[in-house]
Parts: C-alpha cells; sequence; structure tokens
C-alpha cells in the first residue's frame, strides 16, 4: 500500500500573541492509497481545521503535509471538497454546477474535442450514479438538502480528484436522508476508487463509513486515538447492530467525553443535584 | 363571502382574513386590491379636504388645480424638456458612481488589504452633507451640466461604494472555497463565483441608490439651472405656486416609481434561478 496523504508534525495557530490559539498540535496522520478514514472529536478538536488544511484553504505554520510525495501549499485539483452546504452556485443548474470544474483552467489545457465528449459523458455518468439525472435542468434551490449535496458531490469526483475531502457532508441532514447518503457514498468511493478523509461528529457514521476512525481531542487540537474498525469493507445497516460495532462506539463515546473538557459542565450538573436533593 | 361573516364588524373580518397573521401570505389579487386602497385612500382625503375649502390653497392645491397644471406646464412651460433634462442630469450622476462604485466595491469587498485602505476613509465621507460641497463643486468644476452631474455622485457614490462592498462580502464562504478546491484561478474566482453570486444583490444597490440619486435633484438643480424638474420647484416656491411645487413632486414620485419597477421586472428577468420553485 501506498502513502495517499501523510501529516508529518503539523502545527496550526489562529491568531498571535497572548490571545492565540493552538488549533492542530503536532498532528501525525498517514491515510493510505484507498483507505476510507473518518475524524470525530468533541468540538474544538481541529478536526475541520486538519481537514482544510490538507485541502490548502488552510495554511499550517509547521510540520508537512505530503500528498502522493509532494508537499501541499495550496489547494490542487488532486484533493476535492465537500462541505457541509452554501457551496454550490445557485444561478448554475445541476448540470453546469457539476461541470463547473471543465470552465477552469486547470482543466482546459490540454482540451480537445474528445476531451469535451469525455468530460460530457462523465458528467452524465456521474448524474446517473447520484441518481440526479431527472433533475439535471433543476437550480439547486429547487432541490432537498440531500439532493443538493449529491450534486456537492458529483462536483467534487467531476475532475477525478486522488482524495476526496468531506466536512460534514450529512450534518445538516435528517437521519432517514443520512442513511441513504452512507451506502451511496460507500458505493460511489468504490467505483471512484478514491481515497476518503471524512469529518464528522457523528459517532456511527464515523464507524459504519471508515476503516479506521481517527479521535481528535480539543485544547489543543491533536490526535487522541486511532481506531481500527472491526468490520468487513463492505458494508450494511444491520452491522449497525452487531456486538462489535457498539463496543467500539461505546468506547469512542467514552473517550469522546473525557478528553472534551465538559468536565467543569459535568461537576456543575453533579453540583446542582446534590443540593437539589439537600433542598 | 356569505352574510353571517359580511355582519361581522371590520376588526373581526380582517382577523378572518388573516390581516394580522405574521409574515402571513396573501393572494394576489387581495394584494393588488390592498396597493390601490393604499394609492387611493391619501388621494381621495386630499381631494375632499381642498373641495371643503377649510384648507387655503395656497398652502394645499386641490388633485384637480395640480392636474391642470400639469397640463399648463406642458403646453407653456416645456414640462418634457424639463424632464428630459432632469432624467439625464440623474442618470448620468447615478451612472458616473456606479461605473467607479461598482469595481471599487468589488475590491473593497474582495480584499481585506483594499477595505482597510479604502473603507474608513468613505466611511467618513458619506456623512458629509452634499449640498454643503455646492460651493465647492461650482468652484472645481464650474456651474454647467458638469457641477450638476456632481452634485448627485456625490450624494449617490460613496452609499453605493459601501453597499456594494457588503454585496460582495456576502457572498458565502464555502462558494469561494470550493471554487479554490477546484483549482479555480484568483481570476477565475472574482469572474465565475463571486460576480455572478453578488449580481442579484448588485442590482438591487443600483436600484435602491437610483431613488436616492432622484431624492439629490433638487439639490443639485439649485446650482445655475434654468431647467428641469427640480428648477422648476424651486422657482415656483419664489412665486408661491403651491401646486406647481405639488406637480413637480408627484412628478419626480412618478418617475422614480417607474424606474424602480422596471428594475424590479429586470431582476425577474436576469434571475430566473432565484424565483424558481420546485
Amino acid at each position: 500500500m501506498t502513502i495517499a496523504v501523510q501529516c508529518k508534525g503539523v502545527w496550526k495557530t489562529f491568531g498571535s500573541g497572548p490571545t492565540a490559539v493552538t488549533a492542530l498540535k503536532d498532528i501525525d496522520l498517514a491515510v493510505e492509497d484507498g483507505e476510507f478514514v473518518t475524524l470525530v472529536g468533541a468540538s474544538g478538536c481541529g478536526k475541520s481545521t486538519l481537514l482544510r488544511t490538507i485541502a490548502g484553504i488552510e495554511s499550517h505554520n509547521a510540520g508537512e503535509i505530503l500528498v502522493g510525495g509532494i508537499p501541499v501549499n495550496g489547494p490542487g485539483v488532486d484533493r476535492a471538497m465537500v462541505f457541509q452546504n452554501y457551496s454550490l452556485y445557485p444561478w448554475l443548474s445541476v448540470k453546469e454546477n457539476i461541470k463547473f470544474t471543465r470552465q477552469l483552467a486547470a482543466h482546459t489545457r490540454d482540451r480537445t474535442s474528445a476531451d469535451v465528449e469525455v468530460a460530457s459523458g462523465r458528467a452524465d455518468a456521474l448524474l446517473s450514479v447520484m441518481g440526479l439525472t431527472p433533475v439535471a435542468g433543476a437550480y439547486p434551490n429547487q432541490l432537498s438538502g440531500g439532493m443538493q449535496q449529491r450534486v456537492a458531490i458529483a462536483r467534487a469526483l467531476m475532475s477525478r480528484p486522488r482524495i476526496l475531502l468531506m466536512d460534514e457532508p450529512f450534518g445538516a441532514l435528517d437521519a432517514q436522508t443520512r442513511e441513504v447518503m452512507h451506502d451511496l457514498i460507500l458505493h460511489v468511493c468504490q467505483l471512484e476508487l478514491c481515497t476518503v478523509i471524512f469529518v464528522t461528529h457523528d459517532v456511527e457514521e464515523a464507524i459504519y463509513l471508515g476503516q479506521r476512525v481517527v479521535l481528535m481531542a480539543p485544547r489543543p487540537g491533536r490526535v487522541d486515538t486511532v481506531y481500527a474498525v472491526p468490520l468487513t469493507q463492505e458494508r450494511s445497516q444491520s452491522m449497525k447492530h452487531q456486538g462489535a460495532f457498539l463496543e467500539l462506539k461505546s468506547a469512542i463515546l467514552e473517550r469522546i467525553r473525557a478528553t472534551s473538557g465538559l468536565k467543569t459542565d459535568l461537576e456543575l450538573l453533579q453540583r446542582l443535584s446534590r443540593t437539589a436533593a439537600k433542598g | 363571502m356569505n352574510s353571517t361573516t359580511a355582519a361581522l364588524p371590520i376588526a373581526k373580518r380582517m382577523r378572518a382574513m388573516g390581516f394580522w397573521v405574521i409574515r402571513g401570505t396573501i393572494t394576489q389579487r387581495r394584494y393588488w386590491i390592498l396597493a390601490a386602497v393604499g394609492l387611493l385612500l391619501p388621494l381621495i382625503g386630499w381631494g375632499t379636504l381642498s373641495a371643503t375649502g377649510i384648507v387655503n390653497p395656497v398652502f394645499l392645491p386641490g388633485p384637480v388645480s395640480v392636474l391642470a397644471r400639469i397640463g399648463t406646464w406642458y403646453s407653456n412651460d416645456d414640462l418634457l424638456g424639463d424632464i428630459w433634462i432632469s432624467t439625464l442630469r440623474v442618470v448620468s450622476g447615478w451612472a458616473l458612481s456606479a461605473l467607479i462604485a461598482l469595481p471599487m466595491g468589488l475590491f473593497i469587498g474582495t480584499y481585506r488589504s483594499v477595505q482597510a485602505l479604502l473603507e474608513p476613509l468613505t466611511d467618513f465621507i458619506r456623512y458629509m452633507p452634499a449640498v454643503a460641497f455646492i460651493p465647492l463643486v461650482m468652484l472645481w468644476i464650474g456651474i454647467d451640466e458638469g457641477a450638476k452631474i456632481g452634485i448627485i455622485f456625490i450624494g449617490t457614490f460613496f452609499q453605493m461604494v459601501l453597499m456594494v462592498a457588503e454585496d460582495v462580502r456576502r457572498v458565502p464562504m464555502a462558494q469561494i472555497e470550493a471554487a479554490q478546491t477546484m483549482g479555480a484561478t484568483r481570476m477565475e474566482i472574482i469572474e465565475r463565483v463571486i460576480i455572478p453570486s453578488a449580481k442579484p444583490a448588485l442590482v438591487d444597490t443600483l436600484r435602491i441608490t437610483m431613488g436616492w440619486a432622484w431624492t439629490y435633484l433638487v439639490v443639485a438643480e439649485l446650482v445655475a439651472a434654468n431647467s428641469g424638474l427640480g428648477y422648476a420647484i424651486i422657482k415656483a416656491q419664489r412665486f408661491l405656486q403651491t401646486d406647481k411645487i405639488f406637480c413637480g413632486i408627484i412628478l419626480i414620485g412618478l418617475i422614480g416609481l417607474a424606474m424602480d419597477q422596471s428594475f424590479r421586472l429586470m431582476h425577474r428577468r436576469a434571475f430566473p434561478w432565484l424565483y424558481a420553485r420546485s
């Protein structure tokens, strides 16, 4: 197995002086080619920051991020990103959104008429795989949240990125839609053979999708534990009730609680319940 | 409507019709009826008030005499010429400020460094009264057409820049970042994301500032004018021709309304995706 993404001692601070916040502290992480890795952790643990740093839309202060062995110093077409929402272009139809990358110089340097045809075919194939063919001509604001995220994923896949970065892409969806999207994304990623780094705050989602779950802890943001998911590559909804799944889920939840820094709140609650008992 | 609801007192009926539903919806028909009532009621009130003769017509001329005055203005005093020159001044001043404010606002809204450089200054100048610039404008530009356009420019430009900058800043960061991760260059992001995304808001800003440009017309025509609606109002004031003042004000209002409505129509035509609903 070759390494697709490697973080070596990555540091990231926001602000400067006494108000500076360390968002990422000495992150070491290697993601293998074709692997599906999920990042979870309490809010403020830097999981989104790490993803955005790998994407190159956020810079890092120290350390090195290598993608395919080449250091990251900005966004690149080898890494596509799917955001939680508001990233689609509402003035373009679904198909025009998906073909957006084709208008950019980065993708048209060696464009021939054959390439255009291939691209058009690719857009149609993605529409079909994501179940978007019937709404290809619609505008994004005519679609439900789930359908909008399908468009966002298809658009990210259009340029055949090696790595797909997903920042809580299903965070705004309802539970039923989310389950459908989980199976869809697993299926599509197998078809496209891409490496995925997926940020979520939902532990069940992290285990169901990931081959490894990386747990991060806040203040300062750091990698706490890496869990290998003891499930077969092929996933199905029934696995969510298996013992191994549930055990891992409670272990991760326990660890998040321990690292979340919400201890003071817990103490406060205990104190309150004690005073209530006395009263 | 059946007889029982018709017998209800008006307050109860309004409630039954959903008049007071917060952010409620109403039918197209009811909207137009209410709009007509809102426009006609003041007109009827004005007509009856002047017909009773309680108020001296020098203070409040009746709608009929105002209408008659429009007629004589048209036949004796070149009304169309006044409308034309005033519209030309307003549109020129507004277009000139749009020509500079659009690119400048785009830069302020896109780059924090440009914002720091220009926004505090603009914020400072926009609080200065446009009227106070009249002597300076006369000194710098003279008393020709340029001076009138200059006053309208000063009145609209500084507000317009800030509004354009705000429209550009409102473009969702996710739209910009998505383009970055797709490998778009800086120019491509401005051209293909920021401008199309901000366009509907920009058209609205242009529509609103056009209204402001009209409000500076009278001030602009204080400067050595001998034609125009604002000039006519100022001259009528000297001769206490209240009916002509009314004419001028109402005409400005009507022209403004017509321009506003054409902007709205253009908005609907140009941005179908904003109005598309599943």
